[in-house]
């Protein structure tokens, strides 16, 4: 099977965001049509790669116009990119179906299912390309659509946190785009492979280290670490449901911790190492964002804001998985991407559906939900508990391999650590199932019907599968998980799989 | 606005069409390209606009003509992309839909010639759409 | 060289204006002075001494002496993806001050914890 499909990756989404305005025009729903089954396309494209990789195991490659490697753009795909594919097309899914009854409480639909495609377009084309100011643009196109679908309800609230995600985002951006100004002047190529290759004889001079530390204060805004995290707990939960459902599970692991590692570990061919102190930076500040966010997370009223800090927290995990820099981690790390895109994922999406049927997140007015909303309590428990590390849930074997990767590379606190805050995630994500779902049985269960089918339907498909690859682990870790962490340990040469040909 | 502004701009507008229109076709032999003489284009709309000010109905209809010839500009850009694509060879291929021309002449340079004119629509619309919707808001968002 | 630090300075001078202002309109003007300067910085990368501008007017010319033209394309990229964010900030802007009915930032605060 050749690469002939991978521009279909970003063409399809792309195409059907200019469409959409064009179409509804004449029917409104004709929005919802264009966009799920655009959507659907993009699974099946996806599932269909992921395949073809596992059959015969080589990096697809595909030359955008021709044009030779280190002249033009070319879209390259591997075993990470399959992963993360996989990741951003079933929530992107499910999300879209789910808006298909959510948005009743919105104007202007084809406006959102037009931005919808835009951010898809912009997070499939992060993902695919091998040329690194494309992969600025496409940061970019996925950003300000969601700048855009953050401040959609054009509420007191959700005005606020568009504004000031935006501003923090864009200065984020800024710093991307000067890192790879200083880049290109170094190297005079933009193709990531020729980029690497350069950077091999380059040497650790303080220039170097300045364009790696702006390229992490660009990409740690984008994927809220913890000094840089400021948006995140406002701007989450201020979103619609599903948009809230692809920010936290997807948007911020693509933009921020695929778009790094890949610019980490094989453009710049940093390891454990020959760049331990950065690798110990990460550390530190993983460990931060896991206490910040759990901590705080136990003292929130608001159901999404909850779920937001939760997110914080476990971007942290994944961080010190990254840091931890040998296999167990790192394979933790890209374990914990899926999981946590999956569970994280399905619990915004019940959140809505609370939403939907009650009009209000405030905890402390909710009860007893589990008697008229089934299907949508249910599913939160089954979330929490993948979330929180509960066999045998996914969430279960990334915490496992992360832990295992810090007691082999000897850093004992770490895994202590890292099983304590598991705790506390099960502690705060628990709290919401007291209070909303099955606990105060003194107080009047509060009157709600239980979610339309559309929506059931998409929050059943992500619950299916986080139980799914739970239990099915060891097929996923060995085709995709393993695979996608040795293409990042092989650094430098990654270059050799791309040009070698 | 007075009578001077308005004489003026009817007689700028014209000249700042035609200008734009030049950037934008001669984009690969000179710079400045789609994106420049867009926004020249839109420019052009925008003196209108503002020098004789604003009636509902005019400018609703202008938004919903403006949207409509942006979607259409994009739909282009994407169809010329694929054009290559669909054809058997690769995607976004700068083959020449008119047979190769002479080097630095009008017609050369393969496909980025159209793809010029698409980005130039598709930028001055989206302008002067960008435009009404922020200013002659009241007229023009219907909610 | 001195046009580069130049270009630091503006973008210090912006990055101030986003931080300490409190008006929002003077918040979206630093942040198009950030913008500016990083396109600058990023089109001063071609630089070369006794350069010509990249257009081939002839075509049996000499090239060696052309200014690098990709960084001229990327900031082309660069300048339309800011042109976006400044029209998405300010139509924020406006609807913010249709609600709260000012444009003061310490007085829009009502999300915390």
């Amino acid at each position: 099977m050749d690469a002939r499909f991978l521009p279909l990756f970003v063409v399809v989404p792309m195409a059907s965001a200019f469409l959409i305005p064009l179409f509804s025009r004449l029917w409104p729903r004709f929005a919802d049509l264009i966009a799920n089954a655009a959507g659907a396309a993009l699974l099946g494209l996806s599932v269909n790669g992921a395949l073809c990789l596992f059959a015969n195991s080589q990096v697809l490659l595909y030359h955008m116009g021709g044009w030779a490697s280190a002249l033009g753009i070319t879209l390259e795909y591997d075993h990470l990119t399959a992963l993360v594919l996989l990741a951003v097309n079933t929530v992107g899914l499910a999300a879209l179906l789910f808006s298909v009854r959510y948005l009743d409480h919105y104007t202007g639909r084809w406006k959102f299912f037009s931005l919808f495609m835009l951010v898809l377009a912009g997070l499939n084309g992060v993902t695919i390309t091998g040329d690194i100011f494309n992969m600025f643009v496409f940061i970019e196109i996925s950003a300000v659509s969601s700048y855009a679908l953050v401040a959609f309800g054009t509420d007191f609230d959700e005005l606020e946190a568009g504004f000031k995600y935006m501003v923090i985002g864009e200065i984020g951006g800024t710093a991307i785009l000067l890192a790879i100004a200083l880049l290109y002047a170094k190297a005079s190529t933009l193709n990531m492979a020729v980029v690497s290759q350069v950077m091999a004889g380059f040497g650790h001079t303080p220039l170097f280290w300045f364009i790696v530390a702006t390229f992490l204060v660009g990409f740690a805004v984008k994927m809220a670490m913890v000094p840089f995290h400021a948006w995140l707990p406002d701007a989450h939960p201020s979103a619609p449901a599903p948009v809230s459902a692809l920010l936290s599970g997807v948007f911020i692991k693509v933009l921020g911790v695929y778009a790094m590692s890949r610019v980490m570990f094989n453009v710049f061919g940093l390891s454990r190492a020959n760049a331990a102190p950065l690798f110990n930076l990460l550390l530190a500040f993983g460990v931060l964002s896991i206490i910040a966010g759990g901590l705080l997370a136990c003292a929130q009223k608001d159901y999404k804001r909850l779920l937001a800090y939760s997110s914080i927290s476990q971007i942290g995990y994944i961080l010190i998985g990254l840091g931890i820099g040998n296999y167990w981690g790192i394979v933790g790390a890209l374990f914990h991407i899926l999981a946590h895109a999956l569970g994280k994922g399905l619990l915004f999406l019940t959140a809505g559906s609370v939403e939907h049927a009650t009009g209000t997140r405030d905890l402390d007015k909710l009860s007893g939900l589990e008697k008229n909303m089934p299907v949508t309590a249910w599913s939160y428990l089954l979330g929490s508990l993948s979330l929180a590390g509960v066999p045998p849930f996914a969430g279960f074997f990334s915490k496992l391999f992360i832990i295992i990767g810090a007691l082999s590379a000897k850093m004992y606190w770490l895994a202590v650590l890292a099983a304590l805050f598991s705790t506390v995630t099960l502690g705060y994500l628990v709290k919401v199932v007291n209070k909303a779902f099955f606990g105060r049985k003194d107080l009047e269960p509060t009157p709600a019907r239980e979610a339309p089918a559309s929506m059931a339907l998409a929050m059943l498909g992500l619950l299916v599968l986080t139980v799914a690859l739970g239990i099915g682990f060891k097929p996923v870790l060995d085709k995709l998980v393993g695979p996608a962490a040795n293409v990042l340990l092989q650094g430098l040469g990654y270059a050799q799989g791309v040009l070698g040909r | 606005m007075s009578l001077i502004v308005q004489v003026i701009a009817r007689l700028l507008a014209g000249m700042l069409f035609l200008f734009g229109t030049y950037v934008v076709l001669h984009g690969h032999l000179t710079p400045g390209g789609g994106f420049a003489g867009g926004v020249l284009i839109a420019a052009a709309f925008i003196l209108m606009s503002l020098a004789f000010g604003s009636v509902e109905q005019t400018e609703r209809n202008s938004y919903t003509l403006s949207s409509v010839v942006e979607s259409l500009g994009g739909v282009l850009f994407v169809s010329l992309a694929l054009a290559g694509y669909l054809a058997g060879v690769f995607f976004f291929q700068n083959a020449s839909v008119y047979g190769t021309g002479t080097p630095l002449k009008l017609i050369s340079g393969g496909i980025i010639l159209p793809a010029n004119i698409a980005i130039g629509i598709k930028v001055g619309a989206g302008l002067f759409a960008m435009f009404l919707a922020l200013g002659a808001s009241r007229f023009v968002m219907k909610d | 060289m001195i046009a580069m630090f130049a270009c630091m300075v503006l973008l210090l001078v912006g990055l101030y204006a986003v931080v300490i202002k409190r008006n929002i309109i003077r918040i979206i003007i630093g942040f198009s002075l950030v913008e500016y300067a990083v396109n600058l910085f990023f089109a001063l990368v071609g630089f070369k001494h006794n350069g010509i501008p990249p257009i081939i007017t002839d075509v049996a010319q000499s090239r060696s002496n052309f200014v690098d033209p990709v960084p001229q394309a990327l900031v082309l990229t660069a300048i339309v993806i800011g042109l976006a964010t400044t029209a998405l900030m300010l139509a924020l802007a406006m609807r913010i001050y249709e609600k709260y009915r000012t444009f003061d930032v310490t007085e829009i605060r009502r999300l915390k914890g």
